[in-house]
């Protein structure tokens, strides 16, 4: 006997949850414990008294899975609204990554004028290294790490995505 | 306003939520709480023997009363020892609040003496859980951890309060109590859907209401409801293990249990029905068998207060997230406004008592030994005058209790069903006796299972709980040996129960009444001398030991592949059933 996997689509949650202790482990053990994936995972508050956070997830699942995703996360007393990006339409989708890049001679300046390409910002620099900082969806981010993995990438580090609605209506 | 200690709020808040019993057992991090309780002689604490007996105790309490049942214990080993009896209580949606003493805040995540991670070891089996770190929270959380508990969906919540948070001081104002209403559960179903449902069961040929453990969290009202609206469609009516007695078992329209040691007629009519109306049950691996083939051709409603539950391994056709009781409740008036009247149900019936005629319940007879169902029946016509709360333990006695044992009101069958808890039918006992003194409460029990909470014997004796344990002794772990028996060709591997003690010696050594029987001519009177003893009784009733529990779905089968007597039994599997379990 094998064990079955199933087929998987990307969906992109938004919570708002009460900012208090444990509500990240609540939630994060939650997907752990009936076997949810998390792709990445964001927090943040974002009121002025701190009192509520959002989060962001990004999950992985066949569409009867991510509709009990959000049915469990609803369960949860500190969760208060779970929204499906994916699901509401149109969205947007923005990561933060920070890259390291090694080099010197051509190379420096190709890393240099990619950067600028896809706006990469110079925010640490000595003669033979960078640090660029670069914003946008994840597929823009994904695209220039491996363009900088031809021109000597150090390493990286990445926020995940944070999402919101387009228009006017709140999420 | 005074200050009051984090101890003496915890106290009044307990007080203004009405509790009047807490079982518990004391150590370091609550010995300011057991302080307190000394002065407050309102509240009666019941020491257990073990926490894992409190835990059971007070689920039995709050299955039988329909209050919360409350426990407190003390940090580390206390809490520990208690989690059993909390994700038993998440699994079968039983309204606890557990208080668990920690070590004082400053030494939390030292590795202090006694400490555990209580908040995060009892994250995923509670509905939620506090770590109180200031005195005055203490009575803005209590009452909201109560609400929690018992609102909606029901479930064990955990409060954990350090040493010093017990002894530090704060205002209280028990009508302050902040009991943020942050969480606020369905209640009524939504208008439109009701009506959708009851045009579905007014057109129904072959309607089925498969009934669940929500209906008796529901309230009393939720199960008159359901008698009206069973009467109303003329459907015939199934429950899963938790709902038993919901519906009562002597209506002409009761098909019996369902699932895996369900009735022939019920598994077949739920295969068989053209509209399912699902009333709080879960559609759980047990009842549903292998899940392409169940129910295939009908229009499945199903109403539960909690969304989680709809569409998690059936999909259904009609959702209702609502208060079943108050769903039902809706239905009734839609039904009767309309004056609806259901379609000629004669062909539907006369499929059900074709089925009936199987008589899927039978056994064979001895009349050298006792047979197991033969006991439960005997203890069920010996007692059903007295109207008895009956707990159970975990294994073939229980799915034979469930059989032939049989219930006309709710809250008299206290079982451990999702979890499927050895150990829990002796300290639910205690605690369904605590809530009603006068009741006549059975523990129906295994040998082995027994011996897993046995220690609360001595419990009983304190309180002088009139609590009787029916042991249906096999001598073996019956519900292993018979699986071992149908999937690994009669490999009794550590199934046999060795070593047992002398049922009836031991009583006495607790101070209990001790009766032994192994005459089926001789059980009645048995029967009887145990009911008529005023005090516990530990009744070793020796049945016969290879008998094993039929009807069967075996693990990965569809309700029509019942088996329904041990000739049909192969002794293997496939691996894919194996792995089912
Ligand atoms: C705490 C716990 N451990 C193990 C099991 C697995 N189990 C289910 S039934 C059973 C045997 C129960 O034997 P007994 O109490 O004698 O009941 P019988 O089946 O013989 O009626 C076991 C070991 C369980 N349900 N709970
Ligand atoms: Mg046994």
């Amino acid at each position: 006997m094998k064990i079955q996997t199933e087929t998987a689509e990307r969906h992109v949650l938004t919570l708002t949850v009460d900012n208090e202790a444990g509500t990240l482990a609540r939630i994060a053990g939650m997907f752990t414990a009936r076997g949810y994936n998390i792709d990445s995972l964001t927090v943040a508050d974002i009121t002025e008294d701190h009192s509520v956070s959002r989060i962001t997830i990004v999950t992985k699942g066949p569409p009867e899975v991510i509709d009990q995703i959000i049915a469990q996360c609803e369960r949860l007393i500190p969760v208060h609204k779970v929204t499906d990006l994916t699901d509401a339409g149109p969205h947007v989708e923005r990561e933060l990554a920070l890259v390291k890049v090694n080099g010197t001679g051509d190379k420096r300046v190709e890393a240099m004028r990619l950067a600028d390409i896809y706006r990469a910002r110079v925010i640490d620099a000595t003669v033979s290294s960078f640090i660029f900082e670069i914003t946008g969806g994840p597929d823009k981010i994904d695209t220039f790490i491996a363009l900088m993995r031809e021109l000597g990438l150090v390493e990286v580090g990445r926020t995940g995505i944070v999402g919101l609605m387009r228009g006017s209506e709140n999420s | 306003m005074a200050e009051k200690s984090g101890a003496d709020i915890l106290i009044e808040a307990l007080l203004a939520q009405g509790v009047d019993t807490v079982f518990g057992y004391p150590g370091g991090a609550v010995l300011p709480i057991y302080d307190a309780l000394f002065q407050h002689p309102k509240i009666r604490h019941v020491l257990v023997r073990h926490e894992a007996g409190a835990a059971h105790a007070a689920e039995g309490y709050a299955r039988s009363t329909g209050k919360p049942g409350v426990v407190l214990v003390t940090s580390g080993p206390g809490a520990t020892n208690a989690v059993t009896g909390i994700a038993d209580a998440f699994m079968d949606s039983i309204p606890l609040v557990v208080l668990t003493g920690q070590v004082a805040t400053n030494l939390i995540g030292s590795d202090a003496f006694q400490e555990a991670d209580t908040v995060g070891i009892t994250r995923h089996c509670t509905k939620h859980n506090y770590l109180v770190k200031d005195p005055s929270e203490l009575g803005g959380v209590i009452a909201e951890a109560f609400h929690i508990a018992t609102q909606g969906r029901p479930g064990p919540v955990v409060v954990d309060i350090p040493k010093n948070v017990q002894v530090a001081t704060a205002d209280y104002d028990r009508h302050t109590g902040n009991a943020a209403k942050r969480y606020v559960p369905a209640g009524d179903a939504d208008f439109a859907l009701i009506t959708q449902a009851v045009e579905l069961l007014a057109k129904a040929k072959s309607p089925i209401l498969y009934t669940g453990g929500g209906i008796i969290n529901s309230g009393p009202d939720a199960s008159a409801a359901l008698r009206e609206l069973a009467a109303l469609t003329g459907a015939p009516v199934t429950s899963t293990l938790m709902g038993l007695g919901a519906f009562p078992a002597s209506d002409p329209a009761w098909l019996g249990m369902l699932g895996m040691h369900g009735t022939y007629e019920a598994n077949l009519a739920m295969n068989q029905c053209d509209v399912m109306l699902c009333l709080g049950a879960r559609f759980d691996d047990r009842v549903t068998g292998r899940l392409d083939a169940f129910s295939p051709g009908s229009i499945k409603v199903h109403v539960d207060i909690d969304r989680s539950s709809i569409n998690k391994t059936i999909r259904v056709d009609l959702p209702i997230v609502a208060d079943v009781g108050k769903a039902i409740r809706q239905m009734i008036t839609v039904w009767n406004s309309r004056k609806l009247q259901p379609q000629n149900l004669d062909e539907w019936w006369a499929r059900i008592k074709g089925w009936r005629s199987v008589d899927s319940l039978s056994y064979p007879d001895s009349k050298a030994e006792i047979m197991p169902q033969y006991a439960i029946e005997r203890l069920y016509e010996l007692t059903k005058d007295r109207s008895p709360i009956i707990t159970t333990e975990v294994g073939q006695h229980q799915m034979w209790a469930a059989q032939h044992f049989h219930f006309d009101a709710p809250n008299k069958w206290l079982t451990s069903g999702g979890l499927g808890t050895m150990g829990y039918g002796l300290p639910a006992a205690i605690g369904a006796q605590m809530g009603d003194m006068d009741a006549l409460v059975i523990d129906i029990a295994g040998e082995a299972s027994i011996q897993m909470n046995i220690q609360e014997m001595g419990t009983a004796s304190q309180y002088r709980l009139p609590v009787k344990v029916f042991i249906i002794n096999n001598e073996w772990m019956g519900m292993v040996r018979q699986w071992q028996q149908l999937t690994y060709e009669s490999r009794y591997s550590n199934s046999y129960s060795d070593s047992l003690p002398d049922f009836v010696a031991l009583a006495e050594a607790y101070g209990w009444k001790g009766i032994r029987c192994s005459d089926p001519a001789k059980l009645d009177d048995a029967i009887a001398e145990m009911l008529s003893f005023d005090g516990p009784v530990m009744f070793d009733c020796r049945v016969s030991k290879e008998a094993n529990c039929f009807p069967m779905i075996p693990s990965g089968a569809a309700h029509t592949e019942m088996i329904l007597n041990s000739e049909e039994v192969s002794g293997t599997m496939d691996d894919e059933a194996k792995a089912l379990v």
